[in-house]
């Protein structure tokens, strides 16, 4: 019984310890974790420009503009605080509107706009018929309930 | 605790319940699927891609799931030294690596249509994958020794060094920004799913635990099975 305690206290302080070291190396880590840069990142951090970054946020309502040729569209991206503006020229993804959550990968220009190599949508934790989606909106709470599920 | 875990006694115990979970996750599975595939409505924005989830959800769950029970099998093992606790480590982990290989596959079939792209390294998608390898290293580890006692060992400290990687994968989508939605069922003010969908994946959930239960089981009774006609060559 004796070595069985002993062994017992080996392995629960071997995983204290351990869980110890992961949450020192994963906060110290935390900003290089991050997928994307919000664009109030982007206003008030010193994130060097012409290098590839990842912004996500909503593309914002009335914004999306295609060009006469067709093949680049032009949109800002804002998290209602700060918005950047993207150009991108590429198939866009079936869930990009205005809105919606996207993530763009690019290069960030001197003007401050964004030359989009890729983007991407993000689909939020919501998942209901189209039928709830129109009598949530018909009720007036749709908003309501995209703010309980930010 | 112990009380089943007389390698005798489990014989008989898993050869009652076998036959009942058996056939639970045949009906579950069945039921499961008929609602997620033909019952349960389109989504809104993803529209008929949202029955992927059916799939990759428990899927995502089970993987953890399975890691779980490897690592406090594992745990028994190492502190009370019981065999039949290695045997429980060892005969879990193929399970779950083959469930997190169907969830990532899911996933990428369907981040394709709805985020553009089969695959990011976001903190969830990479931390995921982490935890296959976890389950390849464990494997390769427990076999790569000519002592199975060794073997067990070894892949039991390595079982429970990879736990740390389980809160990780939970709370990936919460501490960071991720391509990955964060949580729809399991989070503070309820599920942000419809109930004409949640009720679907709860029973494709409860399929897919007892499918692992019952994989589990068989896989663990052939290998005693098989340790007993081992030594009754040996003798004979």
């Amino acid at each position: 019984m004796k070595r069985q305690r002993r062994r017992l206290l080996y392995v629960v302080t071997g995983l204290v310890l351990l869980g110890g070291a992961a949450a020192i190396v994963l906060s110290v880590l935390s900003d290089n974790l991050v997928f994307f840069y919000s664009p109030t990142d982007l206003a008030t951090q010193q994130i060097p420009d012409g290098r590839p970054l990842r912004i996500g946020g909503l593309v914002a309502d009335g914004s999306v503009h295609r060009s006469a040729d067709g093949k680049s569209t032009t949109f800002d991206v804002t998290d209602k605080v700060h918005h950047v503006q993207i150009i991108y020229s590429g198939p866009l993804p079936d869930l990009f509107r205005e809105g919606q959550g996207v993530v763009i990968e690019g290069v960030r220009e001197a003007n401050g706009t964004i030359m989009a190599s890729t983007v991407l949508a993000k689909h939020d934790e919501r998942y209901m018929p189209p039928e709830v989606v129109d009598a949530l909106k018909r009720a007036g709470r749709w908003q309501e309930s995209a703010a309980a599920a930010r | 605790m112990f009380r089943f875990a007389n390698p005798a006694r489990f014989m008989r115990f898993s050869a009652a319940i076998l036959p009942w979970c058996a056939g639970a996750t045949a009906l579950l599975l069945a039921a499961g699927l008929v609602l997620a595939l033909f019952v349960s409505p389109p989504d809104y924005q993803q529209g008929e891609a949202v029955r992927i989830m059916y799939v990759h959800v428990p899927a995502a769950y089970l993987a953890s799931l399975a890691y779980a029970v490897v690592a406090v099998a594992s745990a028994v093992s190492l502190i009370w030294r019981h065999p039949l606790a290695d045997i429980a480590a060892q005969e879990a982990a193929p399970l779950g690596a083959g469930f997190t290989l169907i969830c990532l596959i899911s996933g990428s079939l369907w981040g394709e249509p709805m985020w553009g792209t089969w695959w990011v390294w976001d903190a969830r998608l990479t931390s995921v994958l982490v935890l296959f390898f976890l389950y390849l290293g464990y494997i390769a580890l427990v076999h790569a020794f000519d002592d199975p006692t060794r073997g067990a060992r070894a892949g039991a400290i390595l079982a429970l060094v990879g736990v740390v990687n389980l809160p990780i994968i939970k709370f990936s989508v919460d501490w960071w920004s991720t391509l990955h939605q964060p949580e729809s069922i399991f989070r503070l003010g309820g599920p942000t799913i419809a109930a004409a969908m949640l009720w679907p994946l709860a029973v494709m959930a409860l399929g897919f635990t007892l499918f692992f239960v019952t994989l589990l089981l068989v896989r663990m009774r052939s290998r005693l099975l098989a340790a007993k006609i081992r030594a009754l060559r040996l003798v004979g």
